[in-house]
């Protein structure tokens, strides 16, 4: 093994990766924080009584989880344009879908949560004349969120390695950049290898957090 | 009667094909207490949250100072209960349930402010001060800061009661509230709901403590296979039962008595 690991190169490249690196951001968080609004609603929809909305939820929440993220991102940026008669932009698209995607998780982290409330808690609440929107509001989620927050860090954590598969749709975030940088120079060991050290310095701050609160949690239950 | 706070004409209910509750007319009137008593999974929870709806009857209809709650929905005498309905039903009718159902995240008084806060719309300052009186009364001054998963079941359920207490009821329900205390906490709990009747409470209260029934209601009520099998009075019912099956269940009570 005498290769030489072109460290200039890394330094060159390292403002194009990081042009990338502010697009994925913008890929993610926007994705993050939609798909935690979407997801809330669609776990209200699961735990509905009214099959119209139940069902429907159901049926959304395992569309998305049981088909590959990269089938969805690509088929947001061809085959919906085609339905609704409108060109989408590949970071549209890849927004839309990640974003569609992650709420389909969310909810059934929503609806894990929610549903480990036991049924004693409504039924208290019920009975004072409290009504279902103020419940939730009042009583479940209140104790729910803390329970929520390690599943929601590693939602978190899968959508930002989930944001590298825009880059097939030419979306310039960081993963594309760095696909482009090692084509254009033939070293994909130095670039490729800068590409998922920069995906670690964004992601474990998260993991690190999401240990971090478990471990609190543990330590008052 | 038509004095009756709350009356019940023709209740059924079902759940899937299994029918619970078979046809039963009840009212209550101001200041009356009843205790309800029956076999295990004989309805008596169900009777009980049918009137504050917590379960919707199948059949038949509830009615609070002669209004029927909920209106006809198709032809078969089915009803549709809309929601705000029943939550304004549910403000009138308190109830306390055998497992205490309090807030674990809440302290003892926002237990109690909550219904107030929430849905009586009152200001914190004023709620605070109603639940703060109602925890004195049944006896907890001192712990409007606990949560209630540091109290022993006795306290938990003077708060439930003090919780529903502080709502303003007119009626109040109360399903087994002492079933699943320690024996040496059922006491505190019982000498609050006695306290409540010396006020002239309206009071149905399903019980497996006979004693405390023979001294607490104004009727007792014997459920059986879904019907009132024997009502009357505390000394018709749990002294000179005239009907078999009443006498059988009394009976397993005074089984091992000495
Ligand atoms: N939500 C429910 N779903 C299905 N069956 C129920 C439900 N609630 C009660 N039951 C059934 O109805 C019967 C009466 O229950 P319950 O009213 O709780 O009896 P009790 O309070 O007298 O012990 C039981 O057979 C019970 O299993
Ligand atoms: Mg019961």
């Amino acid at each position: 093994m005498d290769y030489q690991f072109e460290f200039a190169l890394v330094l060159r490249s390292l403002p194009v990766l990081l042009r990338g690196l502010v697009v994925t951001i913008q890929l993610w968080v926007p994705s993050i924080l939609l798909g935690l609004a979407g997801g809330f609603l669609l776990a209200l929809a699961r735990l509905s009584d009214r099959a119209w909305l139940r069902l429907p939820g159901l049926l959304y929440i395992e569309l998305f989880r049981d088909t590959p993220v990269l089938i969805q991102l690509i088929w947001f940026f061809y085959a919906l344009p085609i339905l609704i008669g409108a060109e989408l932009s590949p970071f549209a698209a890849a927004l839309l879908g990640l974003a569609l995607n992650t709420s389909a998780y969310a909810a059934e982290i929503f609806r894990g949560g929610i549903q480990s409330i036991g049924k004693g808690q409504w039924e208290g609440a019920r009975a004072l004349g409290m009504r279902r929107g103020q419940i939730l509001r009042r009583v479940i989620l209140p104790q729910v969120f803390k329970r929520m927050l390690p599943a929601f860090t590693n939602r978190a954590i899968e959508v930002a390695k989930m944001s590298s598969l825009a880059s097939v749709l030419s979306v310039h975030e960081l993963m594309y950049q760095g696909r482009l940088l090692s084509s254009t120079y033939y070293r994909p060991l130095e670039i490729l290898t800068t590409v998922a050290f920069i995906y670690f310095v964004l992601i474990y701050p998260g993991t690190w957090l999401s240990a971090r609160i478990e471990k609190s949690l543990a330590a008052k239950a | 009667m038509t004095d009756a706070i709350l009356r019940v004409t023709g209740l059924h209910k079902s759940f899937g094909d299994h029918h619970v509750l078979k046809g039963i007319d009840f009212s209550v009137a101001a200041a009356e207490r009843v205790a309800i008593i029956g076999g295990s999974g004989s309805g008596k929870s169900t009777f009980l949250r049918c009137l504050n709806f917590m379960e919707l009857p199948s059949l038949g209809t509830v009615a609070l100072d002669g209004r029927e709650i909920g209106r006809p929905a198709g032809g078969d005498g089915a009803r549709y209960y809309p929601e705000a309905e029943l939550c304004a039903v549910r403000e009138r009718v308190g109830m306390v349930f055998q497992q205490f159902n309090l807030f674990p995240h809440m302290t003892v008084l926002d237990n109690v402010m909550e219904g107030l806060v929430t849905v009586k719309g009152m200001k914190r300052a004023a709620a605070r001060e109603r639940a703060a009186a109602e925890l004195e009364k049944v006896g907890l001054g001192a712990k409007f800061d606990a949560y209630p998963g540091r109290l022993s079941g006795g306290q938990q359920q003077r708060v439930a009661i003090a919780r529903a207490l502080a709502m303003e009821p007119e009626i109040l329900l109360f399903d087994e509230p002492t079933s699943s205390l320690d024996p040496e906490l059922v006491g505190e709990v019982l000498r609050v709901i006695r306290q409540l009747a010396d006020e002239g409470r309206t009071m149905l209260l399903v019980t497996h403590e006979l004693g405390f029934a023979y001294h607490f209601a104004t009727k007792v009520i014997f459920l059986a296979d879904g019907v009132f099998h024997e009502v009357g009075t505390p000394d018709e019912v749990l002294k000179q039962p005239r009907q078999e099956r009443t006498r059988a269940f009394l009976a397993r009570y005074t089984e091992f008595g000495f």
